[in-house]
């Protein structure tokens, strides 16, 4: 490629042609401010807090979206500069709801970083903010429009990243909004509440439903019986919130602030995650062999289900009946557990914890009931555990590694993949291929399944039996894949779908911070887990999974199982489509 | 003797503009066949010969606007004729449009042909509907005798015309929004680059040219760029097609030589003021132009006589405001258009109009606060250099210029 040679305050940097001033300039170290950019989008240039000098140009250049070219003379530290980005700030907070001190993102805004960047301490403009009401109206995501500050950060993500299309951009001028179809709440339309929204955002206009009162609530209840389940991908997660580097695994750490929170019992979603392998591929297998509807597609994560009851509800014979492994916790452990610990299921609170916004809304699906109470009673983000962590005063690097509980704590390197995009898939082949050809496959890691291309594709060979199979993930992606089934041109056997990019591991309710960069170091982490620190990676080895079989369950697919594990899909409500225009 | 002359509008008129038959009798693409005896480039330098500046208000070469559109690679090109006139005072498009609708697409015909253009889409403002039927009728009656369509006059250019409206916001008239508003979404300016030249109309190649350049562009392959810069003055030559509005005994539209004074066009033209008032401001080039005070009347309309003393020429709109009108009132008029108008995607533009705003609110009820002379300079400066697009980046400019004529109105002496 072409290389090109700027000046950026007179440093000399050579870049490839087509980099822009913004990129140009961070390899020299210098840091722009930006706020509407994002580095995993496509350039918007709309919040023009990255302005600088060109020399020749009569305005000021948004770095993010001019390319350099050869002999260009930048200048970022101006007076002219600095007044224009400062100003620009200043006229966003003044449409700001300075509501910094009771607000979610408190510390995480990029917003208030930039007021402390600028030193700004006083303004001469007027406080002007929309006066419209705050959107709360679902379990999952908040929204509210008086702290939007119109970067169009969730509408990239949600029209383009998953290829929704519920937020968009309506109105004009200084009534310009973020929006939903005819400004219905979220609950009215067809958002999935996958919350990749709420990750992107930069202030705090779309955040999680807060639910950690709630958690310290039951805690300090001393009738209850408070336990908790921790997802596979928030152990090479949560520790980007305290600062370690991007992916570390805080298995340990984790643990061990949980049991200090004083959470009676903390156990591992990976239990149930092994046991969706073991239902779900002896549903594959009985749909091969009783020519079941195919291709059979995963049905673990929450937004991916909301997308298709939404969206494609002709096709909702195809979604595994399985549970997700959240739900299969929670049933199980109003069941099983209360039964083998003798504790009224009523006096059991069930916690999740979830890199997922959407699993606060699986939680309450009305299906989700044992024995009359709920399966699963709080969901909690990463974000959410990781503010409890910080309110309690613990130094999470410092903590030591603590074990789980049993009999819920022990899982697999097959159930911790499933934070990775393909990891169901790869699991799932684990644990088939053995079951059918009787002996292991010839590799454990499997390759075709990995990796962040938005759609992999894969053949088996089971017995003589080809399958195709395919992995994909962020809903956009998701919806190519539809798209051909719907077609009758899918020539696939077995579907992974993850509603997030890059899987669980860049869901909606992992840290702020995330990237794609982020998401590669966690992948890499997950899948250094499974091959190196756990003893088991096939989710039919667990030894406390059969233990469950056979003092319990009895046989996958059995009456036990259909009773707690499975559930079946509806279509949704259709609000959006019944509303008439005036 | 008028000082007015006829050279863009020498058909206004003179024949039915419903009728085609009428417009050839008059010599009607007569432009057209001489430009496809020629190649294009013959065209461009007719173009560039003329030093005729576009008319869409930021004065681009015509001669070289046609040349890059020509040398964008390419076999698929369109050309937009930009018939959203939404500068508030600016209505000589529409003259053009009611009087002679064949000049227009005689003028569209010899673009497409120049810089190899098959389609060419005529955006009309919303608020010009009523038109649309004329234009499509005229384009009809083209396509019938052979002007438009298929091997155009036994030719091998192949140019079709189509009509389209948007839903009337200003911000349609800059050339991406325009685009994005053809498409069918909502009309807000695109990135840059890619620019539109390359990558514009659903990813084409696109020329986007204003109705009177396109107008001129008929004129000149009619009757040659001798013609034309036989008008004007040496340094600005050609015409003009002015709309003249405000406090003037005689609205209008009118074509002028470039190099008339203000003070010409005003009382001699348009008929002065009317009670004889005396002029507090005028503003040229619609609400996004800049504003002079009555001591520049003697100004000769033309670009650099203008450009010196920090007037535009841009849509070629003149308003008048005579004494029953303070110079904030006025601004907060135009403020007001903005604030209407911003599209809302960038923060200058959206936040800074609605700002300036209040400031001009206190301002003219007396309750400044000490800070705000400061901070309205400031935004002003603000929106003009970091806005995404010309809106924002234009919107201020009777601000800036009545801070620099008018310093007394902002306690500046």
């Amino acid at each position: 490629m072409k290389e090109v040679k700027i000046s950026i305050n007179n440093q000399e940097v050579v870049v490839p042609q087509g980099t822009t001033i913004l990129e140009a300039a961070r390899k020299i170290g210098i840091n722009i401010p930006t706020l509407c950019y994002h580095p995993d989008q496509a350039i918007k240039a709309n919040c023009r807090v990255c302005v600088v000098e060109v020399k020749g140009s009569r305005k000021l250049a948004a770095s993010c979206s001019t390319p350099v070219w050869d002999g260009m003379e930048v200048v970022t530290t101006s007076k002219k500069v600095l007044d224009a980005q400062k100003g620009v700030i200043e006229l966003l907070i003044a449409s700001h709801n300075q509501d910094c001190l009771n607000c979610q993102r408190n510390g995480t805004c990029e917003l208030q970083n930039l007021a402390e960047r600028f030193n700004i301490t006083k303004t001469d403009m007027d406080l002007d903010i929309l006066d419209i009401p705050i959107d709360d109206t679902n379990p999952a995501i908040v929204r509210d429009p008086s702290k939007c500050v119109k970067c169009n950060r969730c509408v990239e993500a949600c029209r383009n990243t998953q290829g929704v299309d519920i937020l968009t951009y309506s109105h004009r001028s200084d009534e310009y909004i973020i929006s939903t179809p005819y400004n219905l709440p979220l609950n009215s339309t067809l958002c999935t509440y996958c919350g990749q929204c709420s990750a992107v955002c930069p202030v705090g206009a779309i955040v999680e439903r807060d639910d950690t009162d709630k958690v310290f609530d039951v805690i300090a209840d001393e009738k209850k019986h408070v336990i908790v389940q921790v997802a596979p991908a928030i152990r090479v997660s949560i520790g980007d919130a305290f600062g370690l580097s991007e992916g570390e695994i805080v298995t340990g750490q984790m643990v061990n602030a949980l049991k200090q929170l004083g959470f009676d019992k903390v156990f591992d979603t990976n239990f149930t995650a092994d046991l969706t392998i073991i239902e779900e591929g002896n549903e594959l297998i009985h749909r091969l062999k009783n020519g079941g509807t195919l291709p059979m597609i995963t049905s673990c994560s929450p937004g991916w289900i909301n997308y298709i009851e939404g969206k494609y509800d002709h096709l909702l014979d195809h979604l595994s009946t399985c549970k997700s492994p959240q739900q299969m916790f929670g049933a199980l452990s109003k069941s099983y557990y209360a039964e083998k610990t003798g504790i009224d299921p009523k006096n059991i609170v069930t916690v999740s914890v979830m890199p997922c916004t959407a699993k606060k809304y699986e939680a309450q699906r009305p299906e989700f009931n044992t024995e009359g109470v709920r399966d699963v009673d709080i969901v909690l983000t990463t974000r959410e555990l990781a503010k409890m962590i910080k309110m309690s005063g613990l130094d999470f690097k410092a903590l030591p590694e603590t074990e789980f509980d049993s009999p819920f704590g022990i899982g697999t390197g097959a159930a911790v993949i499933f934070g990775a995009t393909g990891g169901v898939m790869e699991a799932a082949l684990r644990t088939v291929y053995e079951v059918v050809v009787g002996k292991e496959m010839p590799s454990l890691d499997f390759e075709p399944a990995r990796g962040l291309k938005g759609i992999k594709e894969a053949e088996v060979d089971l017995n003589g039996t080809k399958i195709k199979v395919a992995v994909a993930h962020s809903l956009s992606n998701a919806k190519k894949v539809m798209d051909m089934i719907d077609k009758g041109e899918c020539p696939y056997t077995f579907i992974e779908v993850m509603a997030c990019p890059g899987g669980c591991i860049g869901g909606g309710g992992q840290p702020i911070t995330t990237t794609l960069a982020a998401k590669a170091k966690r992948i890499e982490s997950t899948y250094k887990i499974d091959k190196e620190k756990l003893p088991y990676r096939k989710s039919h080895e667990n030894p406390a999974i059969n233990h469950l079989y056979d003092e319990y369950l009895k046989e996958p697919l059995g009456h036990k199982s259909h009773e707690l594990l499975h559930t079946h899909y509806h279509p949704r409500n259709k609000k959006v489509a019944d509303i008439k225009l005036k | 003797m008028s000082k007015t002359v006829s050279l863009i509008t020498e058909n206004y008129n003179k024949y039915n503009p419903d009728s085609i038959d009428e417009y050839i009798n008059i010599g009607g693409f007569t432009g057209l066949k001489n430009a496809l005896n020629m190649s294009s480039d013959e065209v461009i330098n007719i173009a560039k010969a003329s030093k005729v500046m576009g008319r869409g208000g930021a004065a681009y070469p015509l001669g070289r606007k046609w040349e890059q559109a020509r040398s964008v690679p390419g076999d698929n090109k369109v050309v937009i004729c930009n018939a959203d006139e939404g500068e508030p005072c600016t209505f000589k498009d529409r003259s053009m449009l009611e009087n002679d609708p064949f000049r227009l697409i005689e003028g569209m015909a010899i673009a497409g042909y120049t810089v190899g253009a098959q389609n060419g889409y005529l955006y009309i403002r919303e608020e010009y509907r009523h038109l649309q039927p004329k234009m499509k009728n005229a384009i009809k009656q083209a396509k019938e005798k052979g002007y438009l369509g298929n091997n155009i006059l036994g030719t091998d250019f192949n140019y079709d015309i189509h009509v389209y409206s948007g839903a009337g916001a200003y911000v349609c008239g800059e050339g991406s929004a325009l685009i994005e508003s053809i498409e069918g979404k909502s009309g807000r300016p695109r990135i840059k680059p890619p620019f539109i030249k390359q990558c514009g109309l659903n990813q084409l190649p696109t020329c986007v040219n204003n109705v009177e350049t396109l107008a001129i562009g008929t004129a000149l392959l009619t009757h040659g760029a001798e013609k034309y810069l036989s008008y004007g003055t040496a340094e600005c030559p050609g015409t003009k097609v002015i709309s003249i509005a405000g406090n003037v005994n005689k609205p209008g539209v009118y074509e002028i030589p470039f190099g008339l004074t203000l003070r010409e066009i005003i009382y001699d033209i348009a008929g002065g003021v009317p009670g004889n008032k005396k002029i507090t401001l005028f503003q040229l080039g619609g609400a996004s132009g800049k504003i002079g005070p009555p001591s520049l009347l003697d100004t000769p309309y033309a670009y650099d006589d203008l450009h010196k003393v920090g007037l535009v020429i841009g849509s070629g709109a003149i308003l008048v405001i005579d004494e029953n009108m303070s110079v904030l009132e006025f601004l907060k008029s135009i403020q007001e258009f903005f604030c209407h108008e911003s599209c809302g995607k960038c923060t200058p533009c959206r936040e800074g109009n609605k700002q300036i705003a209040h400031i001009l609110d206190r301002l003219l009820a007396g309750t400044q606060k000490d800070t705000d002379i400061s901070t309205l300079i400031r935004l002003a400066k603000l929106m003009s250099q970091a806005s995404f697009c010309g809106l924002g980046e234009t919107a201020q400019s009777a601000l800036l210029n009545a801070i620099r004529y008018f310093p007394e109105e902002f306690g500046l002496q």
